[in-house]
């Protein structure tokens, strides 16, 4: 009786911590068949890609459709080449998408949306986005900000 | 130069202690289990090191994460963003105080305990009686109580990080209102499995089997006086406790670190 006692202590100590690493895959780090999902692959170049980072999500109206797995300079163009898995079930992206940049929140991570064209043919593995948008990068803004402001005064002297 | 000899007499002692540690460790591991005869004596040793751990272990996991509940509370709702609570609570018990909190708390409960047992044992000559009456006492005794605690740790590690994440839970979303969505949604998109879950399992692996060979090798090499295991026991609590921080440091500069 002690024996069988100690025996299913073990096993449910042994359950317990299963149970414990099965929370912690699914519930805490959201861990899903995602990344191995069949996918192909889709290339954008960005003048700026300051921020954006390999894994991150790549949206389509605000759904996730595939995560970024490059990031690299390309040596003639000088622009930010990005490496898209986009997810196989998403076929028909049109070649006259725009893919941007966006950022999740005011200061969010970056991510990649892409707002669909209006194009009959559609992008295949290995293609390009033409038509791009960069990254909003923060200090820029208030330099030009700033740059305005310092002209204004000029203008109400005049 | 009497100074300086002592010096190099304490260092060669030290390495003479490693080096039969190790030793001691590799006979014992060697020692092939036979199975049928020593899967119970296993399970045995898994139930008073890591089921009678199991109470401890909720109970601090659960208070650990109501603190830092609180304590990140306090400290986000300055900046607007507590709803990252979620994410701050998680990626402190995954990485760092799941496998640390755990490995302390087992060196105190449980290591000390295997060192007292197997000391005792020394100082009443059992071990000695087994080895005339033709049973090796590493294998009979030392080797499943180390697998034990190689096992009992990992399993002791992710419970108690998951009771934490329950315990931030409540005192987050339940007392402190922050929405339940955005706890688990932020968590979910800054937790990465097996970079931050996977990681925190490596290192309480590697805890588990520092932790449970100093408890054991203090335990068999100790004086056989009842002043000899006390000071034993100290010493397991001590080195266990001391390796476990000074392993996590070294540990987490090689996954986290970026070297």
């Amino acid at each position: 009786m002690r024996t069988r006692f100690v025996e299913m202590a073990v096993g449910l100590f042994l359950v317990a911590g299963l149970a414990a690493l099965f929370f912690l895959a699914i519930k805490v780090s959201g861990l899903s068949d995602e990344s191995s999902k069949p996918s192909y692959q889709v290339y954008a170049s960005f003048q700026n890609a300051g921020g954006l980072t390999v894994r991150a999500k790549v949206t389509m109206a605000g759904v996730v459709i595939g995560r970024v797995t490059d990031i690299s300079l390309d040596p003639k163009t000088l622009k930010a080449k990005v490496r898209l898995d986009v997810y196989n079930e998403v076929r028909e992206i049109s070649t006259d998408s725009v893919a941007s940049i966006l950022t999740a929140g005011l200061l969010g991570e970056k991510y990649i949306g892409i707002v669909p064209g209006a194009d009959d043919t559609y992008l295949k593995n290995g293609d390009e986005i033409e038509q791009t948008q960069s990254a909003l990068v923060l200090e820029d803004l208030i330099g030009k900000f700033l740059f305005n402001k310092a002209n204004e005064p000029d203008k109400e002297a005049k | 130069m009497e100074a300086i000899r002592r010096l190099g007499e304490a260092a060669l002692e030290s390495l003479r202690t490693l080096g039969s540690a190790g030793t001691f460790l590799f006979q014992a591991l060697i020692a092939l289990p036979n199975p049928r005869k020593n899967f119970p004596l296993l399970i045995q040793q898994l139930y008073s090191v890591g089921v009678l751990s199991l109470a401890i272990i909720v109970v601090a996991g659960l208070f650990i994460g109501m603190v830092l509940g609180l304590q990140g509370y306090s400290i986000l709702v300055t900046y607007g963003s507590e709803q990252a609570l979620g994410t701050m609570v998680a990626l402190t018990l995954v990485r760092e105080l799941g496998p640390v909190v755990t490995a302390l708390l087992f060196a105190g409960r449980a290591g000390s305990a295997l060192t007292a047992e197997i000391g005792l044992m020394k100082a009443t000559e059992q071990l000695s009686s087994m080895e005339m009456i033709g049973v090796d006492p590493l294998r009979r005794i030392v080797a499943p109580r180390f697998w034990a605690g190689f096992i009992s740790m990992p399993l002791l590690a992710l419970i108690f990080s998951a009771v934490g994440i329950l315990g931030g839970h409540l005192v987050g979303v339940d007392w402190l209102g922050i929405y339940d969505g955005s706890y688990w949604m932020n968590m979910q998109g800054s937790v990465e499995f097996w970079d931050d879950v996977g990681n925190g399992v490596i290192k309480s692996v590697v805890f588990g089997a520092v932790v449970s060979w100093i408890a054991v090798f203090q335990g068999y090499d100790c004086e056989p006086t009842s002043e000899g295991i006390s000071r034993a026991t100290t010493r397991t609590v001590v080195y266990g406790s001391l390796a476990v921080l000074g392993l996590d440091f070294v540990l987490t500069a090689v996954m986290f670190g970026g070297f």
